[in-house]
């Protein structure tokens, strides 16, 4: 963990509702995909735990959708503007459990992190599936960065207004694979964890209070003990999983 | 050269700074950022005598000026909190620390405290009677004079070290319980709790918490704390650790001043894990500032 000032690059839409922020800093505390960076914003006490979209060099990339206060004030901010950042957040996805063809499943504002272990992936000559789930086709981000990594995309829509009709559950029934890794909405976690076929890892969400594994505010129960999502998480392994 | 020593009575603080409960778990998250020996103590997460997960999520909301917690107590239990947690605690701290005792009986308070006034590494007790996210216990022993009277008592009777009740701001008078814990014996006294609050989440129309209402605490709690430390201050002679919304130096005077003799940080550390050391570190500069010389001599200078 590093706590390190930030400078906001550029800051723009890319969905309905989700934003695009690319930062210059310090990142050398992240050292994992799926890792999560904590934001101070004016006029907000708790900071906002947003998650690591993709990170190189001293450039950060964070996607987020407008859901309340914070992000809205977020969506506000101008190129310029400094921003106190607590980097290298929570456990992130072990990329060496992937085998050759890893699936990555995003829902909504859970793909943001699976572009960097995407990108880690291929990196290490696998062959990953990405299966991206939306409600509907103005919400749909990400879909060419994805196939430019060179992985096989698929993309699913609540409302069949874009790509496959249905969820991504739908869409992992077809797909071969050694290895899931998901982050999104909760019961949509529950769906894969029971349809895979294989071991995985999920990420989740939870409101927190420091981050950083002081406060207690976000602790999850598992097979395997009492966790912080923040510290022991956001990743938890497919078998220690208590719904 | 200023002093930034206190005394809690036989125990001689560098500086009053010390890390308010759950708010620094067992220290070492934050000494992977920094050496804490250079705080005055800080006081450890809430102990029971069993393992607690606590209350179901989401248990934070933010509040702007604050936040609100329903933590509920999470602690793994005494007796893990002995064998596993003091010792990992003094590979990283070396001065005594406030060992933060809760129940849900008189008996399990009295077990609790017995069991962690033996340790070494404990410099007093500070007991919780006023957790306000727990329903059958915690605050309702801290909210009337007998039974904070009741645990006081039954605390001292096991404690090796020094008994500092923990008071809750839920009251009508908070002035009267201290009274009643001081009666009973207790060596200190330290306030405040969290001010029960509660947020809405105008999406689902429905309480942000899972339990519904929490804990407030955070910068806009400052002016309660201070006026509660300020009247408890005029009731007993009993030392007071003050705390609620510090985040600064300039508080800290304050706060003594207003009657306390060493005061915890608490939400401030969530926001930013170094507050408790920038605090250490600027505390010089603004007694300075404010022609303080010792700060042992402001103690209840405002009154």
């Amino acid at each position: 963990m590093k706590q390190s000032v930030f400078t906001i690059i550029d800051n723009r839409p890319i969905a309905a509702s989700v934003f695009k922020m690319t930062l210059c800093g310090d990142t050398s505390a992240i050292t994992a995909p799926g890792q999560f960076v904590n934001l101070k914003l004016d006029g907000e006490f708790l900071r906002r735990p947003i998650s690591v979209c993709d990170v190189e060099g001293d450039t950060l990339t964070l996607i987020y959708k407008v859901v309340g206060e914070g992000t809205e004030k977020m969506s506000g901010y101008k190129a310029g503007t400094e921003l106190d950042i607590l980097s290298g957040l929570g456990n992130g996805y072990d990329v060496a459990k992937s085998g050759e063809q890893p699936l990555l499943l995003g829902g909504g504002v859970g793909v943001p992190p699976l572009y960097l272990l995407c990108r880690r992936l291929v990196a290490k000559g696998k062959k990953p599936t990405v299966i991206l789930g939306f409600n509907s086709k103005p919400d749909v981000f990400y879909e060419e960065e994805f196939r430019a990594l060179g992985a096989t995309v698929l993309v699913t829509t609540a409302d069949g207004s874009y790509g496959i009709r249905g969820f991504v559950t739908d869409a992992m029934k077809d797909v071969t694979y050694t290895h899931f890794y998901t982050c999104g909405p909760e019961p949509m976690l529950k769906a894969i964890h029971t349809a895979s076929t294989t071991d995985g890892q999920l990420s989740f969400e939870e409101r927190m209070g420091c981050g950083f594994g002081a406060c207690m505010g976000c602790s999850c129960k598992t097979l395997t003990g009492y966790k912080r999502i923040c510290k022991e998480g956001p990743v938890m392994a497919k078998g220690e999983i208590l719904w | 050269m200023v002093s930034t020593k206190v005394n809690l009575g036989d125990w001689e603080l560098d500086n009053p700074i010390i890390p308010a409960s759950g708010t620094f778990g067992y220290g070492y998250e934050f000494a992977e950022l920094y050496d804490i020996n250079c705080l005055g103590s800080f006081s450890f997460k809430g102990t029971t005598l069993e393992p607690r997960f606590g209350n179901p999520t989401p248990r934070i909301a933010d509040c702007s000026s604050g936040m609100l917690n329903s933590v509920g107590l999470q602690n793994p239990g005494v007796e893990k909190v002995v064998s596993e947690e003091l010792p990992k605690l003094k590979k990283c701290f070396s001065k005594p620390v406030v060992a933060n005792v809760c129940g849900f009986s008189p008996d399990e308070y009295a077990k609790v405290a017995e069991i962690l006034s033996a340790e070494e590494q404990v410099g007093i007790l500070e007991v919780n009677i006023s957790c306000p996210n727990v329903h059958a216990g915690g605050v309702n022993f801290g909210s009337s004079a007998k039974t904070a009277e009741e645990i006081t008592k039954r605390v001292k009777a096991v404690s090796k070290k020094p008994v500092y009740i923990k008071l809750t701001p839920n009251v009508t008078d908070i002035a009267e319980i201290a009274k009643a814990c001081e009666a009973a014996g207790a060596d200190g006294i330290s306030m405040i709790n969290t001010l029960l609050g509660m947020r809405i989440d105008l999406r689902r129309k429905k309480p942000i918490l899972a339990n519904k209402i929490g804990g407030f605490s955070g910068d806009a709690i400052f002016p309660v704390a201070l006026r509660m430390v300020y009247q408890v201050y005029d009731a007993v002679k009993i030392p007071i650790i003050g705390m609620g919304g510090i985040s600064s130096a300039e508080q800290v005077i304050e706060m003594m001043l207003a009657g306390a003799t060493a005061v915890e940080v608490g939400a401030a550390n969530l926001v930013n894990p170094f507050a408790a050391k920038e605090i250490v570190e600027a505390l010089p500069a603004a007694m300075e500032k404010y022609n303080i010389t010792n700060l042992k001599d402001i103690i209840g200078g405002a009154h």
